[in-house]
């Protein structure tokens, strides 16, 4: 572990408008330390060289020539395999896309390219998002930079591993469940996910529509506001866009304080399955919000424990719905069979998908066939509503709830794979916020060792009411002020300067 | 794995177009008997006159105005098709006897 003052996409952004860095100097920059770390690593799926270059060029171009330079201007960015780019391949992870070219750009990638990011290349992730490891990638895993030998989280792995070992200061994750915070957390790096709508989703491919939310991963809150300004929005090609206007942030009169603020520390998120280190972490950032202002209030939701299975039983029927695309016809692999139609249909899907896809889309399957329908996906509906409920009455007393994102530190690769309930629990902190369509945020709070082990990250959630994504930000960026730990970073990082 | 618990899976493996192989069936078969077993906890939640949340946020269904706008070329659309005919998808026949 050392402490690194890589600069941050605001920083990277400032210097080249003052001219101390061109953006074909950032980018290469960052092609270096991806050329450097990712033979260890696999964070990256495809890295887009002299696109990036081309583009880079380009922009230099325009700022000699006077034009304005968007916020994001010159920053290199990492999306996830599930976004898409026109021409990219987007494989989500899967044998099935693993030769699918995008035909078009969805919008949240076109707003990163209006404000001037230049992508640089395409991240691991789980297969279709459905993972909380990397190990569910058809593509093998991606590595915690922190320690090889364990997992980065999922699914959003190596666009949280690629920011962790400073190989962009900014990438894209999608959190359906906890897929953006989670790696975020086990990768020491910070993570956003907005309320569900706020970013579009035109462009991503789905999971689960209802959970589905585009958020950022970087290195400071001041990062993750400035994406949040570019991507958020109305997009009348997402019908479950929000009409609302970008986020705009709260610029109180003491940003280092948080006076007054009522903040909530749900008993169910303490529990006793946490690991030690966790806790201590967590406990330690709870003193420290209440040292800038906050009040604790110790708060219950009451249903956090059905979380897990309404989630998986939502978002598995969800995705059933959602893969039943995937069949052999209109893009990806094609299998034979029989020679029949349905043949087709089922020799591709087997060949192409991974178990844990499989498993999913039996278990959406039978939650929404006959017989089983109400019984399980309706009742699960209900249950979201109770777990909802839990949510808005908490808020009624507390303006801001935290807690730990993931219950342990990164887990050695291997530890989980063949427990699929085991790593269903990993989502357990996650999956609430995610149900209830809030904004949650993941953040470094400090250091945690096996007995023995390296110190690996620990991440705190703060969590918001929906809509007030501004105000979770405030809260984080003032914990970050006063605190170091984001500024720790696994030995061996690179530098995209 | 029962039988019963066996039929379970393969029926509903072929709803889902999933033609599991025995190595499959083996493998997926138990994990998806246990994960049904511990989210059968659901079944004791007092839900009340909990109404089913279908979405995060309560917006639905906006659509936008219904305007002609600029699609993709065919050809840009069939780029990534694994069999094509002209500006057609190619699947095996459905319909009539043998060719």
């Amino acid at each position: 572990m050392s402490v690194a003052a890589a600069p941050d996409a605001t920083a990277l952004r400032a210097s080249i408008l003052t001219g101390e860095r061109s953006c074909a100097q950032v980018v290469d920059g960052a092609l270096a330390a991806i050329e450097a770390r990712d033979g260890e690593l696999s964070a990256f799926l495809s890295v887009e060289r002299e696109a990036a270059r081309e583009r880079a060029a380009r922009l230099d171009e325009r700022h000699a020539a006077g034009e304005t330079c968007g916020p994001l201007f010159g920053v290199p960015v990492a999306i996830k395999a599930n976004m898409c780019m026109e021409g990219v391949v987007t494989s989500c992870g899967s044998r099935m896309l693993a030769n699918y070219r995008a035909p078009y750009t969805a919008t949240f990638v076109q707003r990163l390219l209006d404000a001037g990011a230049i992508v640089v290349g395409v991240t691991n992730m789980d297969e279709f998002a459905m993972g909380s490891s990397s190990e569910n990638s058809a593509f093998g895993p991606t590595h915690n930079p922190w320690d090889v030998a364990r997992a980065p989280g999922g699914s959003s792995s190596g666009s949280a591993a690629a920011v962790a070992a400073h190989m962009v200061p900014l990438a894209l994750g999608s959190d359906t469940g906890g897929s953006v915070r989670q790696p975020a957390a086990l990768c020491g790096v910070h993570g956003f996910k907005p309320t569900y709508g706020r970013i579009s989703r035109y462009g991503l491919i789905a999971f689960g529509s209802s959970l589905d939310q585009v958020g950022p991963l970087a290195r400071s809150v001041r990062d993750l506001e400035r994406v949040l300004g570019v991507l958020s929005g109305h997009d009348p090609l997402d019908s479950t866009s929000l009409p609302l206007p970008p986020v705009e942030p709260e610029r109180p009169e003491h940003p280092e304080r948080l006076d007054g603020l009522r903040l909530g520390v749900p008993a169910e998120y303490l529990g006793d399955d946490l690991d030690d280190g966790v806790r201590r972490s967590v406990e330690a950032a709870l003193e420290c919000l209440v040292e800038l202002g906050c009040e604790r209030v110790d708060i219950d939701l009451p249903h956090t424990l059905h979380a897990i299975p309404t989630y998986y039983v939502v978002a598995t029927a969800e995705a059933s719905s959602n893969l039943a695309r995937f069949d052999g016809v209109g893009f990806g692999a094609r299998g034979e069979g029989d020679g029949s139609l349905q043949g087709m249909f089922s020799a591709t899907r087997d060949a192409a998908f991974g178990d844990e896809v499989k498993r999913r889309i039996l278990l959406g399957t039978f939650v929404l066939s006959e017989g089983y329908h109400d019984a399980w996906y309706g009742r699960a509906l209900r249950v979201r509503t109770l777990l909802r409920r839990d949510f808005e009455h908490a808020f009624e007393e507390v303006d801001v709830i935290c807690g730990p994102t993931s219950p342990t530190t990164a887990f050695p690769l291997g530890e989980r794979v063949d427990d699929p309930l085991a790593m269903y629990r990993s989502d357990r902190l996650t999956v609430p916020t995610s149900l209830a369509g809030l904004p949650a945020l993941s953040l470094p709070c400090g250091l945690a060792a096996d007995e023995g082990g390296a110190p690996l990250p620990v991440g705190l959630q703060v969590i918001g009411p929906a809509l007030a994504d501004a105000r979770v930000l405030r809260v984080a960026a003032a914990f970050e002020a006063s605190t170091d730990h984001h500024e720790r970073s696994p030995e061996g990082a690179g530098s995209e300067r | 794995m029962a039988d019963t618990d066996r039929d379970l899976v393969l029926q509903t493996a072929a709803l889902a177009r999933l033609q599991l192989d025995e190595r499959e069936a083996q493998h997926l078969g138990p994990q998806f008997e246990a994960i049904l077993r511990q989210f059968r906890q659901l079944e004791g939640v007092d839900v009340g006159d909990a109404e089913p949340t279908t979405g995060a946020t309560g917006v639905r269904d906006v659509l936008r105005a219904d305007e002609v706008r600029p699609s993709l070329e065919p050809g840009v659309v069939l780029a990534n098709a694994p069999h094509r005919v002209g500006d057609f998808y190619a699947v095996p026949k459905t319909v009539g006897g043998p060719d």
